[in-house]
């Protein structure tokens, strides 16, 4: 549905030149949401601004819907515009119309007949939930339904995608959750393409089937979310994932594992468990094989996409000699294993 | 005040508005479009044309730097080719319409400035032409902006009409000059600058509340 081809994009000239995008190469299926995922800086804002042509790609070439836009002239470009909507991290809405009026613009751009707007109208204000308000003007609006109206308003023209930019970054958890489930819902509902840039792994986690990761204006992996989650392939990868599995030893545990010696302490160990999570017949297993018992001092589940990722820090009791063996028996069953240090027994 | 006086004030009342209302609404409607014409045509804009942009900006300056007193004297052969005479109430609306254009222009391209760019952008996502981001976003978003120019225009153009009295355009500064100050006469002056004090007072108080009123929030 959306495929950029080597896309790049150059600010400035000569010495002062920016690469803001480097060779980026993406494809969204239709019917899926996929993420951009990147810090502040990454390129995420000018790669989705290439997608609409609000920013010219210096090279490359831009696909949407089987068309090429980067061919494209004025005209057939604005045409093409009425089938991509777009989102925007603060709303960008018309604080001189009222609700009706905000999701109707897009409508009045192409010309279609009053009757017809005003009908169409009713039914996005249906989908979005926002009958009450529907005179309303921006100002009296909270963030939630100013993204509301906005996600009516991008959808007036009946496009085949939606570009999301930073859409849920100026919300509050809450409403970026509603926001997220209604954006899922009009996905599955009416089957259009979803593609979105945010800074924040749990919006990939929560709606997304793909995600792709920039860093210095490059992709660097794309990858399905299950996959991304539990094995991310990359280094850059691995950084973000760790960032949002924060699974760091508590303060007390540091301390603990800094008055304890190798020789005489019992081992701290992180797992990471990948699709499955640990079971009690793990536990039962560990014990009776290498006479190990687990102490479990921190864990976190997480469920993404269907599969299982748990993160847990242990201490190993007992089986001095077996450790090793047990470790072993861990990485079979795919679960990563990093000792980060040593306690003392409690007795 | 002898009642020839009060009619002869009464007259030139009727002669102010008529300058002020006139001049105001071609200045203002000339200024609207060189104001929208700096701004579209800025650098990166949604008309971009940095050559047009430069001229158009050096007229404005040009015209805004010229004392009224002396661009009513300039403008005068230009007048009598346009309305066939250079002296009166008529002829006086030519330099003060022409005054008001650039004034009015810079002060539009300032509220247009107010409006956020991210709205441009939505519009353009939309498929908007130029045409319709101005007329469907950028002029009615600064609708308040643009209610404050026109305010302030037509309390600058109360002033210069008083002015245009040099050229025999009527008015009350006319009669203020000629029966208050040539004749000496405190009462003329008194009664004349307080119906002008109430004029700008009145203005002021319309053009706040138009601009209230179209605040959404």
């Amino acid at each position: 549905m959306i495929r950029l081809e080597n896309v790049t994009r150059v600010y400035g000239q000569g010495a002062k030149a920016v690469t803001a995008l480097k060779d980026v190469n993406l494809e969204v299926a239709a019917g899926s949401i996929t993420g951009v995922i990147g810090v502040s800086g990454a390129g995420k804002s000018t790669l989705i601004r290439c997608v609409n042509l609000l920013e010219r790609p210096t090279r490359g070439r831009v696909f949407v819907a089987g068309q090429e836009l980067t061919t494209m002239n004025k005209t057939e470009l604005r045409k093409a515009r009425h089938g991509i909507g777009m989102i925007f991290q603060h709303f960008n809405l018309l604080e001189s119309r009222t609700v009706r009026g905000n999701i109707g613009l897009p409508l009045e751009l192409i010309g279609t007949p009053r009757r017809e707007i005003d009908q169409r109208i009713d039914e996005l204000l249906e989908l979005t939930g926002l009958n009450e308000r529907a005179s309303a003007y921006p100002a009296a609006l909270s963030g939630g339904q100013k993204q509301r109206v906005a996600i009516a308003r991008a959808l007036a023209s009946n496009p085949q995608a939606l570009l999301c930019d930073e859409a849920t970054s100026a919300l509050d958890p809450q409403t970026t959750s509603a926001i997220l489930a209604l954006l899922r819902d009009i996905n599955q509902r009416l089957g259009l393409t979803i593609l979105l840039i945010t800074h924040e792994m749990e919006v990939v986690r929560t709606i997304c089937d793909q995600v792709a990761l920039i860093s210095g204006g490059a992709l660097v992996e794309t990858a399905p979310v299950g996959d991304f989650f539990t094995r991310p392939a990359t280094e850059e990868g691995r950084v973000f994932l760790n960032d949002f599995l924060q699974l760091a030893p508590s303060n007390t545990l540091l301390q603990r594992m800094s008055d304890s010696s190798k020789d005489t302490g019992l081992p701290v160990v992180r797992l990471v468990f990948r699709g499955q999570a640990l079971s009690s017949e793990l536990m039962t297993h560990l014990e009776q094989h290498f006479g190990i018992r687990l102490r479990i001092l921190q864990a976190r589940v997480e469920n993404i996409q269907g599969r299982t990722l748990g993160l847990m820090i242990a201490e190993f009791d007992g089986g001095r000699d077996t450790l090793g063996a047990a470790m072993d028996h861990l990485h079979t069953l795919d679960v990563q294993t990093e000792v980060l240090g040593h306690v003392q027994r409690h007795d | 005040m002898s009642s020839a006086m009060i009619d002869r004030i009464l007259d030139a009342v009727i002669d102010t508005f008529y300058l002020v209302i006139c001049s105001g609404l071609i200045g203002i409607a000339l200024g609207i479009i060189m104001g929208v014409a700096l701004y579209v045509t800025r650098e990166n804009r949604i008309m971009a044309m940095p050559v047009l942009n430069r001229v158009i900006s050096l007229i404005v300056n040009v015209g805004r730097s010229v004392p009224f007193i002396i661009l009513m004297l300039a403008l005068a052969p230009f007048t009598r080719w346009l309305v066939g005479s250079y002296i009166g109430t008529t002829a006086a609306l030519v330099p003060l319409s022409i005054a008001a254009i650039p004034f009015v222009a810079r002060l539009v391209e300032g509220a247009l400035n107010e409006v956020p760019h991210g709205l441009i952008e939505a519009a353009e996502s939309m498929g908007a032409t130029p045409w319709q981001i101005i007329t469907r976003v950028l002029l009615p978003e600064a609708r308040g902006g643009l209610i404050t120019a026109a305010t302030i225009t037509i309390i600058a153009l109360i002033g210069y009409s008083a002015m245009a009295g040099a050229i025999g355009a009527g008015g009350l500064g006319a009669v203020a000059y000629n029966y208050g100050y040539s004749r000496y006469n405190p009462m003329v002056m008194l009664v004349t600058v307080l119906i002008m004090v109430i004029m700008v007072q009145g203005v002021q108080m319309l053009g706040d509340f138009f601009v209230h009123r179209s605040r959404h929030r």
